[in-house]
């Protein structure tokens, strides 16, 4: 029942292409996560599937059917926006009420649905105050109890945590992918934020400039990325890259080791250099390390009591086994 | 300003500007009430002496009294209706993209900078004239009959000519409300399902209640006094005597001051009320 199929779709405003042609399938009831830079048209993406913005050329098909000329209301499918985009003359009952009013649905039907969203977001409470007297996580989950009564194909998420603090958002994380669980409905889902992503979805979507550089699980990406491109972004602290001789080693023009597979001491290893800049996190510390000959620093990941100090001289050994290499192009061998 | 010392300090400057402001209202109004209690008629006799509320009683006594307050509130009333209306169309119009947005908004605007005894000059000799007027050729195109309009539409007249010079003002004021509207909150209305006309009524109405409030004040504040309308029009004939008009009438035509000035502070008190109901009805807009 939401099954989403993008064919040949581009995009431009004026004379700039932001999507290229761009072939996707979202399969029914995952969870597909939108990530890449800033301005690479994640949102533009995620409104011309909602129906707000017009296709260039393309069309999209929702559960086997054209639904390119569909408008948005008509195509079952449910957003919600990064500012929440709630009605504030509305109380609460009423904003999460008003796509059921506009369905012209009888009003018993409207109550009962309104007081069982407002039960799984635990709005029962607010459902008479009015959207400024909210705190950003109750006006998130009144933004998501808007899209849940109308019971849509599939629900459009764009950055819907950025605008809460860090602590909040773990918990909204945690939230949406209940509901997820609970509901069963394809949801995409818009983020710049890596561990949004990995966390959360069944599926990632990786963009660049409009291009889709790679679709799969969280896992495949970060084992097996296609590219440089990939590599460098998901993960954090990002991929160590390392050219030149050390690379030919490995019959490769690139290769990548993340932070995570690099164990350091003060014996010996493979590698030699000098500890600039650590972050220390509590249950993890980043080392900066310099003067490698590898490339300007290659950044680790220790355990949280070690201690090493700028200045002191270390050793660095790659784990053989998850090098990742990369050809003259970026892209990946083997 | 949220130190003592911080508002202390704002207060001596404000100091100079309020007792301007409040020796500038406080010696005409003062200089009001002193002689709506006289009898003083410049011409025949000047100061002839206290008189009680002789004046307040003959005022409103007057067979032109009621009338006169019937009038004002069918102008201000009429004039308020067309130009919120007329305004919040106007503005929604160019609100959307189109060429030329600039200088079309300019030429909204303009009629605002016309003064009004000119703009009512221009409507009555070149709009409403019945033998060389616009409006009597155009009727005239059509074979009907052409109108008087200021003397057989004498009331509708006024408030055309009045709506036209307001109307800037409201959609002016509508216009950077409806530009204050997220547009996301309408895109999410879209994809809620209302129609353009839902969405109209739903969200961007309630959005500019706040605008309509404000332009109802300001507008009823200054149109409960219009004066060179009426003046160079139909100088009061036909059932446009405003209460503003009836004590010009009093001071300078009858050369009554005494009783114009107890005129006066019955135009203060129906200002007041008028004021206050609005106020009542609209105040929860503006707290909200
Ligand atoms: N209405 C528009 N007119 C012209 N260009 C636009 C318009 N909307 C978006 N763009 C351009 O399209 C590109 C993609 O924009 P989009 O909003 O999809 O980026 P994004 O991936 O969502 O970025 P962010 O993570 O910052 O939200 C950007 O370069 C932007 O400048
Ligand atoms: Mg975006």
């Amino acid at each position: 029942m939401g099954q989403i199929q993008l064919n040949q779709v581009t995009k431009s405003f004026g004379d700039v292409q932001v999507i290229p042609p761009l072939d996707l399938t979202i399969e029914d009831g995952e969870f597909a996560v939108f990530v890449g830079p800033s301005g690479c048209g994640k949102s533009t993406l995620l409104r011309l599937i909602a129906g707000l913005e017009d296709f260039t050329t393309g069309h999209i098909e929702i559960d086997g059917k054209d639904a390119t000329a569909v408008p948005p209301a008509k195509r079952g499918l449910a957003m919600v926006f990064q500012s929440y985009a709630l009605y504030p003359h509305m109380t609460v009952r009423k904003n999460i009420a008003f796509p059921l009013r506009m369905a012209k649905m009888d009003q018993a039907e409207i109550d009962r649905r309104v007081e069982n969203a407002a039960s799984i977001l635990n709005l029962s409470d607010y459902l008479d105050r009015r959207p400024g007297q909210l705190s950003g996580g109750q006006r998130q989950r009144v933004a998501i109890g808007r899209a849940i009564v109308r019971e849509p194909a599939a629900f459009l998420f764009d950055e819907p945590l950025s605008n809460l603090d860090a602590a909040l958002r773990v918990g909204m994380r945690m939230e949406i992918s209940e509901l997820h669980k609970k509901l069963a409905t394809t949801m995409i889902y818009v983020t710049h934020d890596q561990v949004e992503a990995m966390t959360m979805a069944d599926k990632i979507v990786v963009l660049r400039a409009g291009h889709i550089e790679q679709v799969g699980s969280p896992l495949e990406l970060y084992r097996t990325p296609r590219n440089l491109f990939v590599a460098g972004f998901i993960g954090s602290p990002k991929m160590n890259f390392i050219e030149g001789a050390e690379a030919a080693k490995h019959d490769a023009h690139t290769i990548g080791v993340r932070p995570e597979h690099i164990s350091v001491s003060a014996e010996g290893g493979e590698w030699k250099g000098v500890v600039g800049l650590s972050e220390h996190l509590g249950s993890d510390t980043f080392f900066h390390i310099h003067e490698t000959g590898l490339a300007e620093t290659i950044t680790v990941r220790a355990d949280g009591e070690v201690a090493f100090r700028s200045g002191d001289t270390v050793y660095l050994n790659p784990r053989a086994d998850v090098i990742h290499r990369f050809d003259a192009n970026g892209l990946r061998i083997g | 300003m949220a130190t003592q010392h911080s508002r202390s300090a704002a207060r001596i400057m404000m100091a100079p500007a309020v007792v301007l402001l409040l020796g500038w209202m406080l010696v005409p109004l003062t200089m009001t009430l002193y002689f709506s209690f006289k009898r003083y008629l410049p011409l025949r006799g000047g100061d002839l002496g206290w008189t009680g509320f002789d004046n307040y009683v003959r005022f409103v006594s007057s067979s032109a009294f009621w009338p006169a307050v019937q009038t004002t509130l069918l102008i201000v009333g009429g004039v308020l209706v067309i130009t919120i209306a007329l305004g919040i169309l106007l503005a929604i119009l160019l609100d959307q993209p189109m060429w030329g947005q600039g200088i079309v908004r300019i030429l909204v605007i303009a009629p605002f900078f016309v003064m009004p005894t000119v703009s009512a000059l221009v409507w009555k000799n070149m709009f409403m004239d019945p033998v060389n007027g616009l409006f009597a050729h155009l009727w005239r195109f059509f074979g009907a009959e052409p109108i008087s309009w200021l003397s057989e539409a004498s009331l509708p007249s006024i408030v055309m000519i009045v709506s036209w010079q307001w109307l800037p003002f409201a959609t002016l004021i509508l216009l950077t409300a409806i530009q204050s509207l997220d547009s996301e909150q309408l895109e999410a209305a879209e994809m809620d399902g209302a129609s353009p006309l839902n969405r109209f009524w739903f969200i961007i109405l309630p959005h500019l209640s706040r605008a309509v409030t404000i332009v109802l004040l300001i507008q009823t504040i200054f149109l409960l006094s219009i004066f060179a309308e009426i003046f160079v029009t139909t100088g009061g004939a036909f059932g446009t005597r405003t209460l503003t008009y009836l004590i010009y009438q009093r001071v300078l035509e009858s050369q009554n001051v005494g009783l114009g000035s107890a005129g006066g502070v019955y135009a203060i008190i129906l200002a007041n009320i008028v004021a206050i109901f609005l106020m009542r009805i609209v105040g929860k807009n503006l707290d909200a």
